[in-house]
């Protein structure tokens, strides 16, 4: 009995391969997107927590409280007073050319979870690691150093670093007897002393550096599933329809199985394993396509990750089971869902209910009820979350409530539009067409759904993009005011440069720079020379007056937008930033791009604070005519690296470029958005000219030609597209201003001005019509095409 | 006896108020008997006749074939019953559009467990689809569509064929030929026939014939 | 002779590979690195300092104690020394690598702890005068080596413990040259068994105070073993007469045993005795980290009219190091009664 009702059933998709196609296709979609951001994301992750793990182990470190170097003669104490400590140097130097960074490790010494530790220790030539020179990459890593003798590819270490021993690192930072932190092992003896007794110097921090790139970049990866999510929202809309369509057009068959004798639980079963089957082949082709998303968005991440955060995520993507196994649950996951309702449809409907498919079209008035009752409930959520809700998940619920909570709000507008429109029409043919197309509202609505969905996404965040590219390039005008950036590779260069320069230049404004903690969090602290450079160009978002006067004073200091932010401080505040140390916030500058708190003091306070920095880095002011011949100068005059002197024009281009690919994942993600939207369209328009022909057929007997009535379904579809679209700008723009308002507040700390781009949202607006044109061209074709012997075998067919 | 109806009640909901479709119908069948049940539209026959096929639901009265209470059974077994004692042939033939001619006919054989190739084979040859067992039914005409669909009910060899008017999309002298072997087949089956019809020249070709009207018998 | 500390540095240092470029062919050549050569006279304090010019080395202490409870307890202290060149370098270039091993065996409980470090920073080393002994803040020092302090800990558990030597420096095989095999592979060794203790131990429960014996084994050499030896297994037994003695068996690939060691007279004067004198038979295994470990031995020695039974205090006593062993205190029954030590490798 399963046998012959399961190859009946399939026969159906043998008859109808394009629908096959749809269902597969569609489902495959949603699938691809999610599970290919969700690639990306464990990709991130994996790095980062191999990062952790090949530098420290998931331990706490020991560090200086002022950022010096540690002694050597430190870790011998510590380790002879019995504290399991291992030392670590780092820092960025070349081989054969290629800007590296690199750690020292003690694989004697390293914590148990020290990948680099293990490797040296398991590895043949853990005795080269130890006394040979031999150093460590990641096999991508190593592979962009060919020309390097003495390094070994390991599978697992940090992709990016560099590894060698602790010794042989000291000597090639030129850093002999000095570490920048010490791993603190997780097992530590019975007895020690206390640390203030053998390194008062030293303060104990809990996690990581690498724990502080996990937090940072959360926010990042947060924005990528959400738009996973929404990808797969969308996606389930087609799976929905195209489900849908396969179950209407087999009712017919199902009644006539049912009577036949099929019992109405075998079918529910067989159709189930029909389902199952589909969604496992959609399972592992959306897989694939989601490996192929990641992997070719991949590099544009890891780029956006190095960029924004220092983050190293190699741009090679790795197969992991779990991933895949992720995918393939939420292709089944959403075939289930999409199929529950035609499936107890199927079981509840009496053998003989009518084979006609309308009843499923038309979505009763209470349905209708219910989805404006949802709309209203989560659109007022929304508004509570932007009122109320704190943190980047309060935020991106809050857009989810937005977004789905105007999704369902879409059918009862249309549904009013057209009604109205019905109402005003004159003649019998609109006034036909109207109520033709507000039959057809409930039908398409889950479509139009997802459409209005692709369309405000990609108007907010185009939106967002394009408002951030604006304010971030005038802010890299004013903060890029020098010509010419300087970077020496020690002291004794830095003075010769100095006094090289002196004469060739406007102005030397050196820049020192260190990290300090203000209020618990990990802070950049920047000194700056008191110069009409910054007088006339830092881009200030507050300040108090005289605040240049006052800040030359080395009293006041300005702070980061970041900050002010994260601590609710203003202009006029006073901030603790040391125990001897306070200072006034003369003012509160922007400072896009950087995910951390910064603070900025005068140079004469800074050198009096930290007495052993030297600047290394320094501005210069040059007129515009000499920069080049000057840059040229300097490289011939000093054994500078390639990256040592770069002008501003260079910055601002590599710092654009950074930009750019931050959001080219998120331009990407929208168009796919959007082709996955227009390809549900597709399918909910097959499955209602197949549905409409009883419709059609008497307008067609009462005089209307093929031609008028395909054309009419043109229209239509071009119609509630754009109805959509109109509905999408304000949409959008409420997402925009969430995103700009919430969410970069909360993710990085800090607000935009909102701009609008209307050339942007009507080049939309023939994308999106363009797909409702594609999409409806071939059911219109369809029906153009549809021998009048089909249309009259609908009066044949009435009873 | 193969099948008893006892005053059967059969009541619609509709927009203007519950509608008597079925008012206290009764009549038996013996086996092999062929059956005409006529009367003018909305008179109920076809309901009777999806009653007695398991396929509807009525409010009174009882339904035995072959001995058994229809109102006794749950769906599985009035889907059993459908599979393996009756056979019904619709107006609009229902046959599967993805299944092939041989496909169709072989199709409730298969769902019953019993199929007899030499029986299905006899059974295309008389029915005149030899040459179009490879064809989809689209490909045929309405008389040829309504042969397939009688050789499917008869392909299980049932004890009982419920037709519903299974020449009425067909004209008259198509339909004629349908109904000839409609007959030939179900007597040399040995099954009987219950067949809903509008023509009275049809039912007088059958061995009795029912009459109703608004829901009852008429005398 | 005491082969086993030779076999666990050349095979465990650090856990097989790293080490393995740097000990291929140990015992067939020596490349670089000095030999041990018969008639060298010994000389102190200098011998008890390292000897950087000698693949391996060691300072082995293991102690017999009991405790103001009662109880009996035992204690291992070493201190490895392996070379990965012939020399000593200034800072991290240093190829001399140092491990310890420290052990605390209670008659139901055994606590290790082991630490790695490189020679040239500080953080391991050994000097003669004053002698001391350290990896990390373990040691064992003193003014010199007839009067030192031990002490060592791991994560539940810590001793300290002074020792004072009541007895002469003793010299295994030719006054300090010990061969190992047929074949002449040999090492310097020299012991000091006649260590009187008294200390602390502190066990997850609290400090035990305690009194007891140690014995102090040191060993260099740069190629000690022969290609057919599997592993072995090491007494060190102090009995109540006063005598002591050192003997072991060493396991063939052909099946057969070497046997050798030293009997000790109470005033230090060491008879060693060759090959097959000395009969060790197991009497019956433990089973321990999933294998079958002989914890009970009938050891002869006819010479000595010797015939004990001899019986691990806790048979779990297993060193779950880098390369793992079994080494625990022994209690001594039969012919002569006492307490001791017991090594055994390649049971793993």
């Amino acid at each position: 009995m399963i046998r012959p009702t399961l190859q009946a059933l399939m026969s159906h998709w043998r008859a109808q391969p394009l629908q096959c196609l749809t269902l597969i296709l569609g489902l495959a979609l949603a699938t691809a997107l999610f599970s290919g951001v969700q690639a990306i994301n464990s990709e991130a992750r994996s790095a980062y927590a191999q990062a952790a793990d090949a530098v420290s182990g998931p331990g706490a470190v020991l560090e200086r409280a002022d950022g010096a170097p540690i002694e050597q003669a430190q870790f011998i104490s510590l380790r002879r007073a019995g504290w399991m400590v291992s030392p670590v140097i780092e820092g960025r130097t070349r081989i054969s050319g290629t800007q590296i960074r690199l750690i020292g490790i003690d694989p004697l010494t390293a914590p148990q979870g020290s990948r680099a530790g293990q490797a040296a220790l398991s590895q043949e030539d853990g005795t080269g690691f130890l006394s040979g020179g031999t150093l460590f990459a990641a096999p991508n890593t190593a592979a962009g150093l060919p020309d390097a003798q003495n390094i070994r590819a390991i599978e697992g270490l940090a992709p990016g670093l560099v590894f060698a021993d602790i010794g042989v690192a000291q000597e090639m930072l030129k850093r002999p007897g000095e570490f920048d932190r010490l791993l603190l092992a997780d097992e530590q003896p019975l007895n020690r002393p206390q640390l203030a007794e053998i390194a008062p110097e030293l303060q104990l921090r809990t996690g990581g550096t690498e724990g502080d790139l996990a937090r940072l970049t959360d926010s990042f990866h947060l924005n990528l599933t959400a738009f996973g999510l929404l990808s797969f929202a969308v996606g389930l809309f087609i799976v929905h329809a195209t489900i849908g369509l396969a179950f209407e057009q087999r009712r017919a068959m199902f009644r006539t199985l049912r009577a036949l004798g099929v019992p109405a639980r075998l079918l529910v079963t067989v159709l189930l394993a029909e389902l199952g089957i589909f969604a496992v082949t959609a399972g592992l082709i959306g897989t694939g396509l989601g490996y192929l998303i990641a992997a070719a968005l991949l590099p544009d991440v890891a780029a956006t990750l190095t960029g924004l955060y220092g983050a190293n995520v190699d741009g090679s993507l790795t197969f992991r089971a779990n991933w895949w196994l992720t995918g393939m649950a939420i292709a089944i996951l959403g075939t289930a869902v999409a199929s529950t309702n035609s499936l107890q449809k199927l079981a509840r409907l009496p053998v003989l209910a009518p084979a006609k498919p309308r009843a499923w079209v038309m979505a009763s008035d209470k349905t209708a009820l219910l989805q404006a009752g949802l709309a209203l409930a989560l659109l007022a959520l929304a508004a509570l979350g932007v009122i109320f809700g704190r943190g980047v998940v309060a935020g991106f619920a809050t857009l989810g409530a937005l977004m789905i909570g105007a999704a369902f709000a879409l059918p009862m507008i249309l549904r009013l539009c057209v009604g109205l429109a019905a109402r005003v029409a004159k003649n019998v043919k609109p006034q036909w067409f109207w109520a033709d197309t507000r039959q057809q509202i409930p039908g398409l609505s889950l479509a139009l759904m997802a459409l209005l969905l692709a369309l405000a996404t990609n108007i907010g965040v185009g939106t967002m993009v394009s408002s951030f590219r604006l304010t971030f390039t005038g802010w890299l005008d004013q903060r890029l005011a020098s010509e010419l950036y300087l970077r020496a590779s020690d002291a004794e260069q830095a003075a010769e440069l100095q006094t090289w320069l002196a004469p060739r230049t406007d102005a030397i404004l050196p820049l020192i720079n260190t990290e300090i903690e203000i209020l618990g969090r990990p802070a950049e602290v920047f000194g700056i020379a008191d110069h009409p450079t910054y007088r006339d160009n830092w881009p200030l978002l507050e300040r108090l007056p005289d605040v240049w006067d006052r800040v030359a004073t080395g009293q006041a200091i300005l702070i980061n937008e970041q900050l002010s932010i994260r601590e609710g401080l203003r202009t006029g505040d006073t901030l603790t930033l040391g125990p001897d140390w306070q200072a006034e916030i003369a003012g509160v500058y922007s400072d896009y791009g950087n995910p951390r708190i910064q603070i900025l003091l005068n140079t004469d306070a800074m050198d009096a604070r930290f007495p052993d920095l030297t600047a290394l880095q320094f501005a210069l002011r040059v007129p515009p005519d000499q920069t080049q011949p000057l840059m040229d100068a300097l490289n011939e005059k000093f054994d500078l690296g390639p990256d040592a002197v770069i002008d501003q024009a260079s910055i601002k281009a590599f710092s654009l470029e950074v930009f750019e690919r931050t959001f080219t994942v998120s331009a990407a993600l929208n168009i796919l958005t959007l082709s996955v939207a227009g390809f549900a369209i597709l399918t909910s328009l097959l499955t209602l000219s197949a549905m409409r022909l009883p419709q059609l057929a008497p307008v067609w007997a009462l005089g209307m030609t093929h031609a008028t009535l395909a054309r009419l379904e043109l229209l239509r579809a071009v119609l509630l597209a754009a109805m959509t679209l109109i509905a999408a700008v304000p949409l959008g723009l409420a997402l925009a201003w969430v995103l700009l308002n919430v969410i970069n507040v909360e993710a990085f700390g800090w607000r935009l001005p909102m701009y609008l781009f209307p050339t942007a949202w009507l080049i939309l607006a023939v994308a999106a019509l363009g797909a409702a044109v594609l999409a409806s061209l071939w059911p219109a074709w369809r029906l153009y095409r549809t021998p009048p012997a089909h249309l009259l075998k609908v009066f044949v067919n009435e009873r | 006896m193969l099948l008893e109806v006892e005053k059967v009640q059969k009541t619609y909901a509709s927009a203007s108020g519950p509608v008597t479709i079925l008012n206290g119908v009764s009549f038996q069948m013996n086996a092999g008997e062929t059956l005409a049940l006529t009367g003018e539209s909305g008179s109920g026959k076809s309901t009777l006749l999806h009653i007695a096929a398991g396929l509807e639901a009525f409010d009174a009265g009882s339904v035995r074939v072959g001995g058994t209470d229809l109102a006794q059974m749950n769906e599985p077994a009035r889907a059993a019953l459908r599979r393996d004692i009756l056979s019904v042939v619709f107006q609009q033939f229902n046959l599967i559009p993805s299944l092939n001619v041989a496909a169709n006919i072989a199709f409730q054989a298969r769902l019953a467990g019993r199929v007899d190739p030499d029986w299905i084979a006899t059974l295309t040859e008389r029915l005149g689809l030899q040459d179009f067992a490879g064809q989809y039914p689209e490909q045929l005409s309405g008389g040829q569509q309504q042969r397939v669909a009688i050789g499917r009910a008869l392909a299980a060899r049932p004890k009982l064929v419920l037709a519903d008017e299974p020449t009425g999309n067909l004209d008259e002298a198509t339909g004629d030929a349908v109904m000839d072997l409609l007959l030939d087949l179900v007597a040399s089956s040995n099954a009987g026939l219950l067949m809903v019809t509008h023509s009275e020249r049809l039912a007088a070709r059958l061995d009795r014939r029912l009459h109703l009207r608004r829901g009852a018998l008429a005398p | 002779m005491n082969v086993k500390h030779f076999l666990i540095a050349v095979l465990c240092v650090l856990a097989g590979p790293l080490f393995a470029q740097g000990f291929a062919g140990l015992g067939t050549d020596a490349d670089g690195f000095s030999t041990p050569t018969r008639g060298t006279e010994l000389t102190f304090p200098e011998d008890h300092g390292a000897h950087p010019d000698y693949r391996i080395e060691w300072w082995y202490v293991t102690a017999n104690l009991k405790g103001e409870d009662g109880k009996d307890y035992g204690v291992q202290w070493t201190l490895f020394r392996s070379a990965l060149e012939p020399q000593t370098k200034d800072g991290w270039q240093d190829p001399q690598i140092w491990m310890g091993h420290a052990a605390l065996t209670t008659p139901t409980r055994h606590f290790v702890a082991e630490r790695f470090a490189r020679g040239g920073v500080g953080q391991a080393g050994v000097t003669a005068t004053p002698f001391a002994a350290w990896i990390d803040e373990w040691q064992l020092a003193g003014p010199e080596i007839g009067s030192v302090n031990m002490s060592a800990q791991g994560t539940d558990f810590a001793y300290e413990l002074s020792m004072t030597a009541d007895g002469p420096l003793v010299f295994q095989g030719d006054e300090g040259y010990s061969v190992k095999s047929a074949s002449g592979q040999a090492s310097y060794y020299y012991s000091q068994p006649f260590y009187r203790v008294e200390g602390t131990l502190f066990l997850p429960e609290g400090p035990v105070k305690v009194t007891g014996s140690a014995w102090l084994d040191r060993e260099w050499s740069s190629q000690p073993l022969s290609d057919n030896q599997t592993g072995w297994d090491w007494f060190s037994l102090s009995f109540e007469t006063g005598e002591k003695m050192m003997g072991f068996r060493l396991r063939q690939t052909d099946g057969a045993y070497y046997t050798s060691g030293t009997w000790i007279a109470p005033d230090g004067t060491p008879s060693p005795f060759g090959d097959g004198v000395f009969k060790a038979v197991p009497q019956g295994t433990a089973r321990v980290k999933d294998k079958d470990v002989p914890v009970e031995w009938r050891l002869t020695l006819p010479d000595r009219e010797l015939d004990v039974a001899v019986k691990a205090l806790n048979p779990n006593a297993w060193m779950d190091t880098a390369f793992p062993y079994w080494e625990g205190p022994v209690m001594i029954s039969g012919s002569h009664k006492g307490r001791g030590y017991l090594e055994m490798t390649g049971y793993d």
